[in-house]
């Protein structure tokens, strides 16, 4: 069984067909990533991955669990994270305060503890703000705990909300656009990043344009174009399928096209980028 | 393996102290103030309405101030509060004190219930409904004159009775209760901002979408923030009843939330101690320039609109802001980067970790 | 029989006026996407204005109406540069709040240079016209073909005019219509002047029949958010049909009801619509 598997997904806004049928299995311990050129549908399905859009068609089920069109308060208690492609965070709070947020989800707290600063409100206090520490430090940011989460660099803010999503306890972890607007040296540290936190045991999925990222990283690819499956396999097979070729020529992703040649050596993908030019 | 990992060290937060320390004086200021205003029983009994309008508008910081919705109904739980405990009092002889509590627990269920209907609306829509659902309050209290005599307003609204301990008819008794209560609304407010339930409310004011990432059931919580806005209101609102001894339907209009909110903003939404600061700040410029009064709104008008652009944090906001960059010490000038680990992530807690005060929250604004 | 013509000339009247403020509104709400709660405060200026056009001045009707008009849609413009455009980064509850200041000037400036007491517009159109056995003011039919024929006009700028197909393309997609060429800076400005414009006229035209005060425009603003939320935010229809049904229904519950109960109706249709459905009658309908 699959960590998370959708079947015949599909999303309708007015009389337009964003997501049409898509099915995928995302497997436990495996990176899995959904590209597509522009326009392709990559938003639109992982907004219905993470709850945040209620599916028109078809279902999702996680953990063998039927949650199609549940709210994402309920997926994040079951342990499916997000990140948003325009950082969220709390900008005007520190860093350690917006990785606290994350652990919101798991803290047992209510009102009552908070006013009467009960014993379990202490203890949960202490066990969060270990867990925090432990995030920021197993993304590399400890330094900027005590920082506004407005002021830092881009590329710490990205962590940050990658600490923030891992400080809920997530099984799944959902990356919409990670490496956007971050230098390529950036870009490869942040892949090794997502293979260390596949590592520690959390599945990730994820939505990227940077076919180098992509190709390099994932064990499974999807590819969408005008909201449904193009083709589905490992990155070698992607590669090689020249309806992914087409679909990315037809537009102006001609760079992705030639850098999910180039990041392979892919002479055929190559010559054929070539003798169209 | 890695370094040795040291969790950064708290710079140091001497404003912290400053804010206690002022915090302190206050709180000083406040306990001593019926004993320096023994020839003032005016200034005393203004103070002990002042203490009430805080009250109040601690109940729009929870709306307003942790959950950022406008809720524009606020003075009509107010009203509730008051007129439930009037008409209790002066046309069926209840004793104050079991009037109180009914009137709390009626603003609690009526504003549980306006807030089923109110927070299913979107935001815009939130501000509008509930001034609709205010004005209608207004409405019902001003007109239905059977229950509530109308404009004529309740004359002789019970004290709350001490016993044979304390005598309320004592401007300084009335003054101390209503303190005592307004000392809970700060210390809740203090207690709330620092644990999960302040995070997730200020998760919800800050982006909605954010929250629910986190596992917010927003919906949910809005209203429970709502409710508390609506039952702190009415709490006040039966205060306001007995220490004023008559209310009349003015006490639920619009204009009375237009009030409390130039209070709370300009003692700072969504801080400790900005709805008290406000309140006094303003009910005793308000008392100076009682010969201006035609001319105060005139001079409110912009005034709004000026912190709300300039200034939203209000007063508390830009002192926190202001002060502590200039008192606290820069955070160490070392070289800060992202670390990349190798290998797997070694789940290590930093062992100073233990060391960051608790109230390293007070610096999230 | 009469009786029923009469209010229901009365209820057309009274809708005439609350649509051409509601639709300002709802355009002002489709374009900036926050509600200007202080819609009801121009309102009321447009109605002083024209009095004082009028009594201080001493022009003749129309002419007050139209001067109202510009210089409310100076304020309304002036509003939108003071005021909106510098929070345009900020929370939506921090619009709402500086529209409320904005409110509260309004109605002390007013109070401030006329006090807060009564006062009577002279009605330019006296008598009354016969008809099936109904007498109805002239004053009344005239507010009614004003009102029908601006909107008329309005449609005809919305559809044919670029400034009109402006604000509709931004009312859409900001960004995208931005990115076409169209300045929202402009648009902005351009509605919230429409808007105010629109408001001092609603206001002139029925000013002779009502009282002025500084207050009357907080009353106003209640409905005229009453009407566009039943219509739907946004929507220019549902704005001009609520106006509609909402004046009827109050002039017909005021003569066979009571008045107590025509001034809560909006209201209570506010609070029942928003209940079943709370994204009101005609807005599109918005997926989660």
């Amino acid at each position: 069984m699959s960590l998370l598997e959708t079947r015949g997904l599909g999303k309708r806004f007015g009389g337009l067909d964003a997501v049409k049928d898509v099915s995928l299995d995302v497997e436990e311990g495996k990176i899995t990533a959904v590209i597509g050129p522009n326009g392709a549908g990559k938003s639109t399905f992982f907004n219905l991955l993470a709850g945040f859009y209620a599916p028109t068609s078809g279902t999702v089920r996680f953990r063998g669990e039927d949650i199609t069109g549940m709210a994402p308060h309920k997926t994040v208690k079951r342990g499916i994270a997000r990140t948003f492609q325009t950082t969220h965070l709390f900008d005007d709070s520190t860093v350690l305060e917006n990785v606290l947020a994350g652990r919101v989800v798991r803290s047992k707290e209510n009102v009552f503890d908070a006013v009467f600063r009960t014993p379990r409100s202490r203890r949960e206090e202490r066990a969060n703000l270990d867990a925090a520490w432990e995030a920021l430090h197993f993304t590399g940011i400890e330094d900027f705990a005590h920082d506004p989460a407005g002021a830092v660099p881009q590329e710490v803010q990205k962590r940050t909300a990658v600490a923030l999503a891992l400080a809920t306890e997530p099984t799944l972890l959902l990356l919409d656009e990670p490496a956007a607007g971050i230098t390529e040296e950036e870009t490869e540290s942040f892949g090794t990043l997502v293979r260390q936190i596949v590592a520690r045991g959390v599945t990730v999925c994820l939505v990227e344009h940077k076919m180098s990222m992509i190709m390099s990283l994932a064990d499974h690819i999807l590819v969408l174009e005008r909201g449904q499956t193009l083709a589905e396999g490992t990155p070698a097979e992607i590669q090689a399928d020249p309806r992914v070729i087409e679909a990315y020529l037809g537009t102006d992703d001609e760079d992705d096209a030639a850098a999910a040649g180039q990041s392979t050596g892919q002479s055929a993908v190559q010559s054929t980028v070539e003798g169209r030019a | 393996m890695t370094a040795p990992v040291t969790a950064g060290r708290r710079p140091a937060q001497r404003s912290r102290w400053l804010v206690l320390g002022l915090g302190v004086v206050g709180a000083v200021v406040l306990l001593g103030a019926p004993a320096l205003l023994t020839e003032s029983d005016y200034t005393l009994r203004l103070m002990t309405m002042a203490l009430v309008y805080a009250i109040a508008t601690y109940g729009m910081n929870v709306i307003l101030g942790f959950t950022g919705q406008l809720s524009l109904a606020h003075a009509g739980f107010f009203g509730i509060g008051a007129y439930v405990t009037g008409i209790l009092t002066v046309d069926h002889d209840w004793s104050f004190w079991a009037a109180f509590v009914v009137s709390v627990v009626v603003t609690a269920v009526t504003g549980f219930l306006a807030g089923l209907l109110a927070l299913r609306t979107k935001q815009e829509y939130f501000a509008i409904y509930t001034m609709a659902t205010g004005f209608i309050v207004y409405l019902v209290i001003s007109r239905w004159s059977d229950v509530t005599h109308g404009q004529q307003g309740l004359i002789g609204v019970k004290l709350p009775e001490g016993g044979d301990l304390v005598d309320f008819a004592e401007p300084s008794a009335m003054y101390y209760l209503c303190l005592a209560f307004l000392a809970v609304a700060v210390y809740a407010t203090w207690a709330i901002r620092r644990s999960t339930v302040g995070r997730t409310l200020i998760a919800i004011r800050t982006s909605e979408d954010l929250a629910k990432s986190i596992g917010v059931n927003v919906g949910l919580n809005k209203q429970l923030a709502f409710a508390a806005s609506t039952t702190i209101a009415g709490t006040a609102g039966a205060l306001y009843a007995t220490t004023m001894g008559f209310i009349g339907p003015s006490v639920s209009s619009v204009n009375m939330t237009f009030e409390m909110l130039m209070f709370l903003l300009i003692g700072g939404m969504g801080t400790v101690f900005g709805p008290i600061i406000g309140t006094f700040l303003v009910v005793f410029l308000f008392e100076l320039m009682q010969d201006f009064q035609a001319y105060r709104f005139l001079v409110i008008g912009p005034v709004i609109v000026a912190l709300v652009i300039f200034a939203p944090r209000g007063i508390a906001g830009y002192f926190q802001k202001v002060v502590a960059r200039f008192v606290d010490a820069p955070s160490e000038a070392t070289t800060k980067t992202v670390k990349t680990r190798t290998g797997e992530g070694d789940g290590v807690v930093p062992a100073q970790r233990a060391a960051v005060p608790p109230a390293l929250t007070k610096e999230a604004r | 029989m009469d009786l029923f013509l009469q209010q229901l000339v009365n209820g057309l009247a009274l809708g005439g006026v609350y649509c051409l403020a509601a639709v300002g509104l709802s355009l002002v709400f489709g374009v900036l996407r926050i509600p200007n709660l202080a819609h009801g405060a121009l309102y009321m200026r447009g109605a002083y204005g024209t009095y004082y056009a009028m009594t201080a001045l001493g022009v003749p009707y129309v002419a007050p109406i139209g001067i109202a008009a510009v210089v409310l849609a100076a304020v309304g413009v002036g509003m939108e540069r003071l005021i909106f455009h510098p929070l345009r980064n900020s929370p939506h509850t921090h619009h709402m709040i500086a529209a409320i200041g904005a409110m509260f000037f309004f109605q002390s400036l007013i109070q401030a240079i006329w006090g807060a007491d009564f006062r009577q517009m002279p009605s330019p159109i006296s008598g009354t016209l016969s008809l099936a056995g109904a007498q109805i003011s002239w004053q009344r039919i005239v507010i009614i073909v004003a009102a029908v024929a601006i909107l008329a006009l309005l449609a005809v700028f919305m559809k044919r005019s670029v400034h009109g197909q402006s604000i509709e393309a931004i009312e859409q997609d900001r960004t995208g219509a931005s990115l076409v060429g169209i300045n929202p800076d402009r648009v902005s400005m351009l509605t919230l002047g429409l808007a105010a414009a629109l408001a001092a006229v609603a206001a002139g035209l029925v000013a002779p029949l009502n009282l002025l005060s500084p207050t009357m425009g907080a009353a106003l603003d209640m409905k005229v958010f009453a009407i566009i939320i039943l219509g739907g935010l946004g929507s220019l229809p549902g704005a001009i049909v609520g106006g509609f049904v909402l004046g009827i229904a109050e002039a017909m519950a005021s003569t066979y009801i009571s008045t107590g109960v025509s001034e809560a109706i909006a209201f209570v249709l506010l609070v029942g619509v928003l209940a079943i459905r709370p994204t009101g009658l005609f807005s599109p309908a918005v997926s989660r």
